[in-house]
């Protein structure tokens, strides 16, 4: 294939869901098979990616392909010199797998929806908005400069209230789509404003031409505070769209929508999107902006982990494992883990959807129960459901021969070889006892999902297992998720090709100043720049400090995953500890947990009730004071409208009425001069006569 | 003081106390014999006005003809029955102011002109003279007068027919 | 007493003529109307009469007053026709009650 074929290529599985989205959108009333031409096009879209991420892999592998056109030419801009915005598309490996995971999602999504969405009144639209959903995430995916990304991350975001909300009857789930939307656009303010502070000073949205600028030693405003203040803003998009603490609280409220919009959007890929960002701008963190970065993660993985110990609804408890996972990822890039931190979006991808998939196909099953303490025993009825599910809890715990494992070792590797170059110790304490608590509540799940015996009889006697377009998906990615597609070792994951061929960690731009030793190969910068060799692995010295934390990384988390796995047992499944008396004495903690740490409350009391105030007490303003002083205008203006009103009335009609009554008068008077009689005009002629004889005098 | 101006202020007095009585007169019969003698005491002025053919014929249009159809007048549109013929009179105060005034002012305008005065010729009979002015110097107005008196005469006919004829 | 002259008759002929001004527009009864008339047409043929005696006019006044005098009877004339047909329409001939042309 040559770079021309994969870059139309890459574009056309682009625009192909935006077809789907505009196809359903206008005929789907008319005809409602439809969707079925929409799940087709996914999955052509799917074979294409496949063909694209084969050929880049195979042919290109390390290079970056990239198309860009002008989109606004503004010539000379007075006091800025020549200014133009270039818009385009790159491809290199992450983008190439990235295309591959998430065609690969969203068609298999596509597929599950056609049986569980069945009998929904706006069947044909749920699939219209999975496309434009599609197009939205593809389009973060292939893009090449900041400002397409940001386009983009806003349609996804769109796209993402579109799908929560789509029971919008419900108060609930219409609210989850506002604060969904609400919270990311929080992030994105602090992305827009990191974009345009380097848009301001390097006059160019592209990645590449960024890069280049500062691997010359081009800093934005001449100062790495403004390079790191950069990086954090633009990272804090990726803590809204991947729901990092503090704004995380959009993720667990977005289960109102259908479980394979969970899949899809809220485990796989949109949520990924933020650490796909990251992965993008990786090289132009700074070291504070990147312990900022791995702080935030830390801090995500482990609250997450903590609440999502004690609930009791499946989704619930998907979602927060999602935001640990997360938090994971961000994480691995905050301690320089690049590649690791690929490689657990990919994993996580896949294995999460097949949670959410399989939670799904608990659900329907179930008849939309959804929690956890009325279910049990569903092994027997529903055996695909339960093995697929089996084996993606595996691989989120992190149990050797499967892909979670591979990857969430590399990421406690790179933590404890962070802590170990740079001192900061707590943030591999906190990832590993994440991993313990992540093995406890995914199989705490489990357990009580589909071990034991069933807590509604009722319910479970209808339950049954789901038809083959539900469980196919299932099975996919279950399989996606063994070690094998990796790495021919299941222990390790560096000597498999995903790490050795297909990632590797780009070489840093930023100064040597501001970033960390380890970050830097002994290359001159000037010479090696970006964009088209990244085969540069990252210093020697990181490498070193990989490999000697990768032994005891793992060990530590085989011991906490089974320590984990061990606990869930004893309490769920054997029943030694009496868990009542336990909640008892844990009261405190147990409540905190439950409710999320209360930080849902704490928001409400602080920013939305002062927003709120602060709104009455504007509205307030308004209402007395503007419109009052417009009230009071409007009753001067009647005022004086009716004092001159009753000056027209009296004064003038008064002048004019009385005139016609003076006239009227005057003629009454004289009316009586004509009396008819002869005689009386004989003595007005005599009278007159003698007028003018006397006043004449002619005698 | 001559015979003449002894004639002239009886005759003068006969006329005007003669025309007071008839305007001032309530029974219309007497009030139309009054007029009868003031006609004759006019006639009388003429007389001392050296116009005698004046004199005679206002004695015989005037009295025989115009105050006969004046009494003829008085009889056809008077109530006969009532032997009193009451008349009211009318606007009697701005009457007597106006006319009092009129007379004092035209009697006083007659007094102040100097009059050019100069006594002509006056022939001892105006008879002749008169007949000859009247068809050569004032023909025209002779001639309409006859033309007058014609339809004068047939209008009246006209205007007096009885209707029902 | 002055000799008579131009202006007693004039004085004769005003008093006359304003006796018969009153009487036009004193009385009530058309005929007595036309006698007041009368009156003032005698005035002023008194008038006539005594320029054309004092006055060097020769004859004309007294031609004049014979015009007068022969108007007058035509004059007299149609006036009691008309009378009369008052009487017809009204049965009296009271002046002051014909004032149908009064606004």
């Amino acid at each position: 294939m040559s770079e021309i074929s994969i870059i139309n290529i890459s574009i056309i599985i682009l625009l192909l869901p935006l077809v789907s989205f505009v196809l359903l959108i206008f005929f789907g009333k008319k005809f409602p098979k439809l969707y079925l031409a929409g799940t087709g096009i996914v999955f052509v879209a799917l074979v294409l990616s496949i063909a694209v991420t084969f050929g880049m892999l195979t042919s290109y592998s390390g290079e970056t392909l990239s198309f860009s056109f002008t989109w606004i030419d503004f010539g000379n801009v007075p006091s800025i010199g020549p200014l133009s915005i270039e818009l385009g598309f790159e491809i290199n490996n992450v983008t190439a797998l990235m295309l591959f995971v998430v065609n690969l999602i969203s068609a298999l999504v596509h597929l599950y929806s056609i049986e569980y969405m069945r009998g929904d009144i706006r069947y044909t639209r749920y699939f219209a908005y999975l496309g434009i959903f599609t197009f939205s995430m593809l389009g973060i995916v292939i893009t090449n400069n900041l400002l397409m990304m940001y386009i983009f991350w806003e349609l996804v975001g769109l796209s993402s209230y579109l799908l929560i909300g789509f029971w919008f009857e419900k108060d609930s789930a219409s609210d989850a789509g506002k604060k969904a939307f609400l919270v990311n656009r929080v992030g994105d303010i602090g992305m827009w404003i990191g974009i345009l502070i380097l848009f301001t000073h390097y006059k160019t949205f592209t990645f590449s031409t960024i890069f280049e600028q500062i691997s010359l030693g081009n800093l934005p405003f001449d100062s790495a505070a403004a390079l790191t203040t950069a990086g954090i803003l633009i990272f804090l998009g990726a803590v809204g769209k991947s729901a990092q603490f503090p704004l995380h609280v959009w993720l667990p409220d977005a289960m109102e929508g259908p479980t394979p919009v969970s899949a899809l959007i809220h485990a796989a890929t949109m949520v990924a999107a933020g650490v796909y960002l990251l992965v993008k701008i990786f090289v132009i963190l700074t070291a504070d902006a990147m312990l900022v970065i791995a702080v935030v993660g830390g801090v995500t993985a482990f609250v997450a982990a903590t609440i999502a110990l004690t609930q009791n609804d499946i989704k619930k408890v998907l979602a927060y494992s999602t935001v640990s996972q997360l938090g994971y990822m961000v994480l691995a890039v905050g301690v320089g883990a690049y590649a690791f931190a690929f490689f657990h979006l990919v994993t996580h991808a896949f294995f999460k959807a097949c949670l959410f998939l399989g939670s799904g196909s608990v659900i329907h099953a179930m008849h939309h129960e959804q929690d956890i303490r009325y279910m049990g025993g569903l092994r027997k009825k529903m055996p695909i459901t339960y093995y697929t599910f089996l084996i993606s809890t595996l691989a989120i715990s992190g149990v050797p021969l499967f892909s979670g494992f591979l990857s969430k070792d590399g990421i406690l590797a790179g933590t404890l070889a962070f802590g170990n170059l740079t001192g900061h110790w707590l943030l591999p304490i906190i990832g590993f006892t994440v991993a313990a608590m992540t093995a406890f509540y995914m199989f705490r799940l489990v357990i009580k999902t589909f071990h034991g015996e069933p807590r509604d009889k009722e319910k479970f006697a209808h339950a049954h297992e789901s038809k083959w377009v539900m469980t196919a998906p299932l099975a996919v990615l279950s399989l996606l998720s063994i070690f094998i597609f990796y790495t021919p070792n299941p222990l390790s994951a560096d000597a498999g090709w995903f790490l050795d061929k297909w990632i590797s960690t780009p070489q840093t731009v930023v100064p040597s100043e501001a970033s960390f030793d380890f970050m830097q190969s002994g290359m001159n910068k000037h010479e090696t720049g970006l964009a088209q060799e990244s085969g540069i692995v990252h210093s020697v010295q990181y490498t070193e400090a990989m490999h000697h934390a990768h032994y005891p990384a793992m060990f530590l988390s085989l011991i906490l995953a089974g320590l984990g796995i061990l606990i869930a047992f004893i309490f769920y499944q054997w029943k030694k500890v009496d868990l009542e008396k336990l909640t008892e004495k844990l009261n405190s903690l147990y409540k905190f947990s439950l409710n999320k740490w209360y930080i849902d409350e704490f928001y409400h009391a602080t920013f939305i009730s002062g927003t709120l105030k602060g709104a009455g007490a504007l509205s307030w303003f308004d209402y007395y004071i503007i419109d009052g002083i417009v009230n009071a205008s409007a009753s001067v203006t009647r005022f004086v409208s009716r004092l001159s009103g009753w000056f027209d009335t009296f004064v003038v009609d008064g002048l004019v009425n009385f005139s016609a009554l003076f006239s009227g008068f005057i003629g009454l008077s004289f009316r009586r001069l004509q009396t008819g009689k002869v005689q009386t005009y004989i003595v007005f002629v005599v009278f007159a006569v003698l007028v003018l004889l006397l006043f004449f005098r002619p005698f | 003081m001559s015979i003449y101006d002894v004639i002239f202020y009886l005759f003068a007095i006969l006329t005007i106390g003669s025309g007071y009585l008839v305007v001032t007169s309530k029974n219309i019969v007497h009030a139309a014999f009054y007029l009868l003698f003031t006609l004759f005491g006019v006639a009388g002025l003429y007389v001392l006005l050296a116009a005698d053919f004046i004199a005679i014929v206002q004695l015989m249009v005037y009295v025989g003809g115009i105050l006969i159809l004046l009494l003829f007048g008085v009889m056809l549109t008077n109530k006969v029955t009532d032997v009193k013929i009451r008349t009211g009179t009318i606007h009697i105060i701005p009457a007597v102011i106006g006319t009092g005034l009129l007379m004092g002012v035209i009697v006083s305008m007659m007094l102040r002109t100097n009059w050019k005065s100069e006594s002509g010729e006056i022939p001892f009979t105006t008879m002749y003279g008169l007949g000859r002015i009247l068809l050569t110097d004032y023909v025209l107005v002779f001639e309409l007068l006859a033309m007058l008196l014609l339809i004068a005469l047939i209008g009246a006919a006209s205007i007096a027919r009885r209707d029902d004829e | 007493m002055l000799e008579v002259g131009l202006n007693h008759f004039l004085v004769v002929s005003s008093i006359l003529f304003s006796l018969g001004v009153y009487g036009v527009v004193t009385r009530k009864n058309a005929v007595m109307v036309l006698m007041g008339l009368e009156l003032i047409l005698n005035a002023a043929n008194i008038n006539f009469i005594a320029f054309a005696k004092y006055g060097n006019f020769g004859l004309g006044g007294q031609a004049m007053a014979l015009f007068v005098i022969i108007l007058a009877a035509a004059e007299a004339a149609i006036a009691l026709a008309i009378v009369l047909n008052l009487y017809k329409t009204f049965s009296n001939v009271n002046v002051d009650e014909i004032d149908k042309l009064k606004e």
